[in-house]
Formats: structure tokens, sequence, C-alpha cells
């Protein structure tokens, strides 16, 4: 008794049924495809965030108010807590030029703050996020002017009314117009463009730095009446030195402040618990959606103890010429993992089919441990949900198979 | 001389019912000599389908040795007795039990499938034996495009495909109308005449006198078993 003889027997009998092994298989189909499309839109997330972060470059530092990350480093505060730590005014404008002085670490450092205002360009206004850095915000995110330029250290210390523009804000605003040297209006106040970013992208679920306008700091403190500042980022030497800088500029909080009223890190702390919680929704959206799977079998299941039924004479017959238990046993389980299998193959193709549109809208990526886990599972799902109607055909005595009627 | 090629030893078979033994056999011994052309008769209910499914190792017995060309086959487990099944015993049931849906050259050639053979081998075996029962032109036809008597045919060449020592017919024109019930009688007969041991089961007499040896049942046990020519009176 060969394989490809059995498997010859099992496709012969799915064939008989066509519609009912379309309709079986179609719980696999489903589940596999809903396994691949959720964990492809996660996968998706996490290297969209990723990608957002990456753009800050590797050897940046943060400083944020409040405790940002919890005892064990896992998880985010609560949003009243998260609030609070960013209206805290616990960080202070001094501490920048302080930070600035760690030369054997910091290559540069700049202050972040933000607040919304109206931006209007002649007819056009625009609801935007104001953002007040030092000058040195252009090199330590790598911020790119496609026109004009960044604002200097002169710039900064005057507290000149210059702003540079973000892509999108751009478009919004001036249309075809070339901004460089126009004036636009942020709260009622002359500020002259001086330059415009290139274009960022991303922005899904929030605003994009694309849609951010800058001026220097020292201006945004008068033109919000603020001393606020929400973050301070500075560019270490070197990745080796980040961790002694930690150590360094907490020190220097430490000496102000009690220990959960700032938060020093490092963008790697904050993509870990990124990715943690990303990975973890990951899992869990493949995870409910392999119930669907175990649904799949169970139909399986289902389908294969009717054929069983159904064919009791058939199985009888086979046994009473010679088939033993064993070759019974092989020839339905083989009619269930095909079924499994095959329907699995389905759901991986819809899933990819359906995710090259998908990422026109969302981010989503089929990833190979996807496809592998799916597959895999599926056709465990034959062998598993097979094997009971498979060793209830083996197990049917010839004679009272063939009475059957 | 020639060698037995079944022997019953005191086969009993047993059901219980409630409190009661119900024997189906009683103490049946039997020896079937190669060639020999055996029916079993008996009224319903007198245990011929408990014998044809013991001394053809569908069932087991709850007593006795059952000896199949000289082998035990007492201490066989159920995969030995399925591939012996297949190399040394033919069934032709009453109701066919062809594969539906599937054509008559695979249906004989499925005993051979199970015996491990090629494909090559299987198709040109089938072939042969349809063609001996008078099937040659039918080979691609489904059992549904056939008549009952074509069916038969074709199962008689699924029986003789592995070449058994051993033929066991259930009813085999029990299914049939009398035309073709007479062609089945038959081929039946003229394959006892090529020296194939027949063992057949039947309710009826007429059929039953094509044998050579009647043996005749009642309430599990053997009445009688004598040559045709002697047996009229049983019948």
């Amino acid at each position: 008794m060969n394989w490809s003889k059995l498997l010859n027997i099992a496709l012969r009998a799915l064939l008989t049924n066509k519609t009912r092994s379309v309709l079986t298989m179609l719980g696999v189909i489903i589940g596999v495809w809903a396994v691949i499309m959720l964990m492809a839109i996660g996968q998706g997330l996490q290297n969209y965030v990723t990608d957002q972060f990456e753009q800050f470059g590797a050897n940046n530092i943060f400083i944020a108010p409040g405790e940002l990350f919890g005892e064990e480093g896992g998880g985010f505060q609560s949003d009243e807590q998260m609030a609070a730590n960013l209206l805290a005014n616990t960080l202070e404008y001094e501490d920048i030029n302080a930070i600035r002085k760690m030369r054997q670490y910091v290559k540069a450092v700049t202050a972040f703050s933000v607040n919304s205002a109206e931006v209007s360009y002649k007819k056009n206004t625009e609801k935007s996020s104001i953002v007040g850095v030092n000058h040195d915000y252009a090199t330590i995110t790598s911020t790119k002017p496609i026109k004009g330029k960044f604002f200097d250290k002169a710039m900064e210390e005057k507290k000149e009314a210059v702003v540079f523009l973000g892509y999108q804000i751009t478009k919004d605003l001036f249309g075809d117009v070339d901004p460089v040297g126009k004036k636009i209006l942020i709260k009622n106040r002359d500020y002259t463009v001086i330059g415009v970013g290139e274009k960022v992208g991303g922005g899904f679920g929030g605003p994009s730095f694309d849609q951010y306008v800058f001026i220097p700091i020292t201006n945004w403190f008068e033109l919000f009446d603020s001393k606020l500042v929400i973050r301070v980022m500075a560019a270490i030497k070197s990745e080796e030195l980040t961790d002694g800088a930690i150590k360094e500029i907490e020190k220097y909080f430490l000496k102000r402040l009690k220990a959960d009223e700032f938060s020093v890190f490092k963008q790697e702390d904050i993509l870990k618990i990124i990715d943690q919680i990303l990975g973890a929704l990951t899992a869990g959206l493949g995870g409910i959606a392999a119930i669907s799977l175990v649904v799949g079998g169970i139909g399986i299941m289902n389908i294969m103890l009717v054929s069983v039924t159904e064919r009791t004479r058939e199985i009888g017959l086979r046994k009473a010429i010679g088939a033993t238990p064993k070759v019974i046993l092989i020839q339905f389980l083989i009619e269930s993992v095909v079924l499994s299998i095959l329907g699995g193959l389905i759901g991986v193709l819809i899933a990819e089919m359906m995710t090259y549109f998908v990422k026109r809208f969302i981010p989503a990526e089929v990833t190979w441990s996807a496809v592998v886990l799916a597959f895999g599972v599926s056709a465990a799902v034959g062998i598993i949900f097979g094997v009971y109607p498979a060793r209830k055909a083996s197990q049917l005595s010839p004679i009272e198979a063939l009475r059957y009627e | 001389m020639t060698q037995p090629v079944l022997v019953l030893k005191d086969i009993s078979k047993v059901y219980r019912l409630g409190e009661e033994d119900l024997y189906a056999l009683n103490q049946v011994s039997l020896t079937i000599n190669e060639g020999e052309f055996l029916a079993v008769v008996g009224p319903s209910g007198c245990g011929k389908s408990t014998f044809l499914h013991i001394a053809s190792l569908l069932d087991y017995p709850t007593q006795g040795i059952i000896q199949i060309k000289g082998m035990d086959t007492m201490d066989y487990t159920e995969p030995e007795r399925a591939r012996l099944r297949n190399r040394e015993i033919g069934f032709i049931f009453q109701q066919f039990n062809l594969l539906a849906k599937t054509n008559a050259i695979d249906n004989v050639a499925l005993p051979l499938v199970y015996a491990g053979d090629g494909k090559k081998d299987r198709e040109r075996r089938a072939r042969e034996m349809l063609e001996q029962v008078g099937l040659g032109d039918r080979l691609s036809s489904t059992p549904s495009q056939l008549s009952g008597g074509q069916q038969q045919r074709v199962a008689i060449a699924r029986a003789l495909v592995n070449q058994p020592s051993l033929i066991f017919a259930d009813e085999p024109t029990g299914n049939l109308d009398s035309r073709s019930g007479e062609e089945i009688k038959k081929i039946i007969i003229k394959l006892n005449n090529e020296g194939k041991t027949i063992v057949m089961v039947t309710h009826d007499r007429e059929i039953a006198k094509i044998a050579k040896r009647i043996v005749a049942l009642a309430d599990g046990r053997v009445v009688s078993d004598r040559p045709t020519k002697w047996a009229r009176k049983t019948l």
C-alpha cells in the first residue's frame, strides 16, 4: 500500500463531494486568513512605529517630567498621570545649558515645547502644533530642509520671529507658492518663513512632523507666555556613551528634583516598551484569530464523522478484501489533512492578496513566521481533528460495516 | 490426495441475550478440500450468515479452531487476518458491494491495491478478470451504468483477481432477476470446474443444487452434510 495510492483514494473521495469539501475547507481558510491578516497588521504597526522612532537618530536621549516608565520598566502610566506629567513644570530652560556643558557626552541638546495655535497665510488658516526648539533640533533629529534653512544660534538668541515649516503644513498654507521669505501669522503675530522640511511621512493615529511649525524656543516662551519645557532631547557623541550620559544627567537633576519627578531614557527604552506592547497585541490578535482555526478544525471533524457514517459499507468492503485498520486510518486521516492543508494554502493566498491592498491604507506586512505558524497550525488541526473520525473508521468491524444499510 | 483448504473444528459462536446464551453456531466442524463446491443451506436464523462471517475471517468465533491451508488463524491479529483475507479469500456478496462512482476496472483492482501491487500489474490483471466474466468492453463503466447481473460479474472478477484459494459467495443471485441469476450461476459453475474452491451460502434450494456438496444448518448445528446427488431429500 503506497502513499500515492492512498492520497489518490483520499482525493477521489473529496472530489466526489466537491461542495461539501469546499464548505468544510472554508472554516480553515477563514481561520488561516484571519491569523495571517491580523498578525500582518500587528507587524506592520510595529515596523511603522520603529521607523517613526528611528527618525530621531540612534544616539539620542530624552528627558521628560515625571516618571514615564513604571518601576519594572514595563508599561506606561495612566492617562491622568501622563497628562499631569506633561504639564508638570519640572524641566527648566536653564537645564539645557547645564546639559550642554557635559561636553564629554553631549554633542547637542534642545528643549522641546509644544502648544497649538492658528497659523495663517493670507486667507488660508490652519490649526497647527507650534513647536519651540533650540537651533540644534535640526542636527539632533536630522531634519533636512528642502527649501531655505533651519534657524541658527543667533536667531535663537535674538528671539527672532522666524519659522521653519513642516512639509504638509506648507502645502496646506501656500499651495504652489514659494514660502521662503513670506510672512505668516501665528496668534496674530508676524513670522517670517525661513525654511521648509522634507517630507518625513507617517502620522498614523496622530499629527505627523510634517504638520509641525517650528519656532525658536526663546520666541515660543514669549508667544505662549510660558516657561514649560515638555521634553529635552540630547544627542550623545556615541552609542556607547549613552548609559554614562543618562547617569550624569540623572545626577544633575537629582540635585533639584526627586527621582519620580523626571525621567531620562534612550530611544531604545521607548522602542523596547512599544515593541513589547505591540508584540503582545499582535500575539493576542493572532490568538483570537486562532480560535477560528479551531472552529474550522471542528468543522472538519464533523464532516469526517458524517463521511465515515455514510461510507460504513465502503469501509466494511475495503476491510473484507484486505485493508488493514492502519490503512483505513491513514486513508481517512489523509482526507482530513488534505482538507486542512488545502484550506491553509488558500487562506495564505487570500491573506497575501488582501494585505497587498490593505497596505495602501494601513501599515501591514505578512511575515514568514505568521505564514509558517498559520500553515503549521492548520495542518496540525487536520491531524488532530481527523484522528478521531479516522480511528472510528479503522475500528469498524467488517461485518457490522457490511450489514450497515 | 487433495489438501484441505479450510478446516473448522468445534466452532461455536455465542451471543449473550440478557441471562440466556444464544448459540448462533454450536460445535460446527467441517473440512473443505481444494476444488470442492459447497452450499450451506438452511432457514433464516439457522446460522448461515454467522458461519460465512466466521469461516471467512470477518468475525471471530467464541470457541473453536479455523485453519486455512493448514495455517491456524486463531492467534492472528486483525492486520494479519486482513492480509490473509486479501491473499486467500474472495468475496461475492448479495449486495455486490462495489464502490460507487468508481469504474469497473478500479473496482476489480481494489484487492490488488491492498496487496501492494503496482499500477500496471493491477490494470492488466483486472482487465483479464473482467474479460473472463464477459465484461471486457465495460472496463470504464461505473456501477450505476451497469445492470445488476453485470455488477455481480464485476464483483466476481474482484473476488478472483488475487487468485484466492477460497471463494465465499453470500446469496450471489439474491438480488438479481432470474435471467441474470442464471448467468451468475453459470459463471460460478465454470469457476468450480476450473478448480476453484467455492463456499456458497443460500436459502434458495434451486441455487444450492449447482453445488457438489450440501451442508444443512439448523439452530446453529450441522444437521446434514452430503453430496448433492444424495441430498435431494434434505432439499
